[in-house]
């Protein structure tokens, strides 16, 4: 009677999630996949595949001095990124927690912070051409003030604006999870939690979860870099984006496996550091 | 180096700050919440004041630039952005967009509440399909973007907005659903169900009856990220769309190539749309919680 009952139930699970795997096999495992085995075909060249077996796009791909400098690019801005949006975050929740007095005007100022984040990204990112340009406000009023004689050029289309326009599109995804930790733990309690490192160690938890996202959305991203770098820096989507644009699709497939296995990797080691489904479904 | 910041966080100066900050004296605020409101202050200017100089910048006049100062006001530029044809089918692109969304809203809203159910009890398999939607979630979108287009290449089937680009964007936008259920599923009761089930209500009756009266507004939630995210969706659409574009493909392309307003007032029309749907559910939930709070009779 028992184990019937507990049969039923699983397959009444299988019959609920069914639905989000039929979605998942097609649009994510079956085009991993097909990339997977692009990387391993040859290229005619012509923006056709000859259905041959080689590692040439792979030899490619880690022969070049120009991967390693995509790489490199893109790790550091992951890493501005990460920190930034870690920073601002956790002190942007924490005050809304702990400082913040009336729980109504907490959740209010919270709802502020997150607004922008369901409005187009790219024309957030866009909205800062007129701040930071060489005619923009900032070195205007700079000038104004005479605190500079001459345009900063440093501000707009170079790496600096690339960090700008993550740290304000990716910041949202550290304070959710944080506020969100930090608004669980009793505030009465916090002096004995204290001593036993728990509440601290939870929010770190959380931050793993914000960190998942901030990492994987710079390291798949092309058009921040593109447009804020102003064609100074590369990225490595980006870079495999140019290669689909003269039809050099085994290349970029090799280039795109690379990518998505380093991605991948990173994500199952900050995973690592947290049972982020037992923390999400408690 | 990973684990400066974390370290960083750790440090003992929060402690010390949160113990005057939970108890203050009687006359006033601790110096960290002057600091801290700064902050916050500064950060709410940094979040809104680009996006303000631009829903500004596209009223310009025809001599209108891409930076301040504002030469003259008037709505030359939307009027520009709608019938110009160097800008590209705006009209066209607004309309899929907003019917992608509502297609994608609707599927995200009915099986991410589905998975949520699932994933509230063990299944054979279920942590593969938790890995499978975390895969998903993080996943380069270009990557999977090149898949979809060389797989239907292969199968010689054509892509489209409506077909395609439609389930690359639930790729992205399930996994985000499923999170925020588990959230909300969090703080349900079992002892609602329970209660129903001993009452002698049936599955579905507990399902639509207590449940999703109970879940109501963390829907309302999922279906506001099912929208906004498809209707700001752009590099899992980019090589899915086939030949017509979506609006962000259309405003991605106009951020290469139009060096005029028209861009700006783009930006302003479609941060409206988007302003518009989050106070519809964010009107919505704080509606359903103030009828709640107004007490059972209302309930």
């Amino acid at each position: 009677m028992e184990s019937k009952a507990k049969g039923g139930r699983g397959s009444v699970g299988w019959l609920l999630i069914l639905p989000l795997v039929l979605i998942l096999v097609p649009f994510f495992i079956v085009p991993i996949i097909g990339v997977v085995a692009a990387s391993f075909v040859q290229s005619d060249g012509f923006g056709g595949i000859i259905p041959s077996f080689t590692l040439d796009n792979y030899k490619g791909v880690f022969t070049s001095g120009l991967t390693y400098q995509l790489y490199w690019a893109t790790l550091k801005f992951s890493v501005f990124a990460w920190f930034f949006s870690l920073l601002i975050g956790f002190w942007i929740a924490y005050f809304l927690v702990f400082h913040v007095r009336n729980p109504l005007l907490a959740l209010g100022l919270f709802l502020i912070c997150t607004v922008p984040f369901w409005t187009s990204n790219i024309i957030r990112m866009i909205s800062w051409i007129p701040l930071l340009g060489k005619e923009g406000l900032i070195n205007s009023a700079l000038i104004e003030t005479h605190v500079i004689d001459q345009p900063l050029d440093v501000l707009l289309f170079s790496s600096l604006a690339v960090v700008i326009a993550y740290v304000h599109q990716l910041t949202i995804f550290m304070i959710v999870p944080i506020f969100n930790s930090m608004a669980r733990i009793d505030k009465r309690t916090i002096e004995a939690a204290r001593d036993a490192g728990a509440s601290r160690f939870e929010i770190v938890r959380f931050i793993a979860l914000g960190s998942i996202f901030v990492v994987s959305i710079v390291m798949g991203d092309f058009f921040v870099v593109k447009v804020m770098s102003g064609g100074g820096s590369a990225s490595v989507v980006g870079a495999f984006y140019e290669d689909i644009g003269v039809l050099q699709y085994p290349t970029a497939a090799a280039s795109a496996t690379i990518l998505t296995i380093i991605v991948l990797l990173l994500v199952v080691a900050i995973l690592r550091t947290v049972d982020i489904r037992k923390e999400l479904t408690r | 180096m990973t684990d400066h910041p974390l370290a960083a966080a750790d440090d003992d100066p929060v402690p010390i700050r949160r113990g005057r900050a939970l108890a203050p004296s009687r006359d006033g605020r601790p110096w960290t919440f002057y600091v801290l409101a700064t902050l916050f202050t500064l950060y709410v200017i940094a979040l809104y004041g680009p996006m303000v100089c631009i829903y500004i910048l596209s009223f310009q006049d025809v001599r209108g630039g891409l930076v301040f100062p504002m030469r003259g006001t008037s709505l030359h530029w939307f009027v520009d952005l709608f019938t110009q044809v160097r800008t590209g089918d705006v009209k066209g692109a607004f309309s899929r967009s907003i019917r992608l969304a509502v297609v994608v809203t609707i599927i995200t809203v009915v099986i991410s509440f589905m998975s949520g159910l699932a994933f509230r009890k063990r299944f054979a398999g279920d942590s593969v399909v938790f890995y499978l939607m975390i895969g998903s979630l993080v996943a380069p979108g270009l990557v999977l973007g090149i898949g979809v287009g060389l797989i239907c290449n292969v199968l010689g089937i054509e892509t489209s907005w409506y077909t395609t680009a439609l389930g690359a964007q639930l790729s992205w936008t399930l996994p985000f659903g499923v999170l925020v259920m588990f959230a909300v599923m969090s703080r349900l009761n079992n002892a609602w169900e329970e209660a129903a089930r001993d009452l002698g209500a049936s599955a579905w009756q507990t399902t639509f009856l207590v449940i999703i009266p109970i879940l109501a507004p963390g829907l309302v939630a999922v279906a506001l990220f099912g929208f906004t995210l498809s209707y700001d969706e752009f590099t899992r659409t980019l090589l899915t769309a086939g030949s017509l574009n979506t609006l962000p493909l259309e405003i991605w392309s106009m951020t290469l190539n139009v060096t005029s307003p028209s861009l700006y007032a783009l930006g302003t029309v479609t941060t409206l749309i988007s302003f518009v749907i989050i106070g519809v559910c964010l009107g919505t939930i704080a509606r359903i919680q103030k009828r709640r709070a107004a007490g059972p009779a209302a309930h």
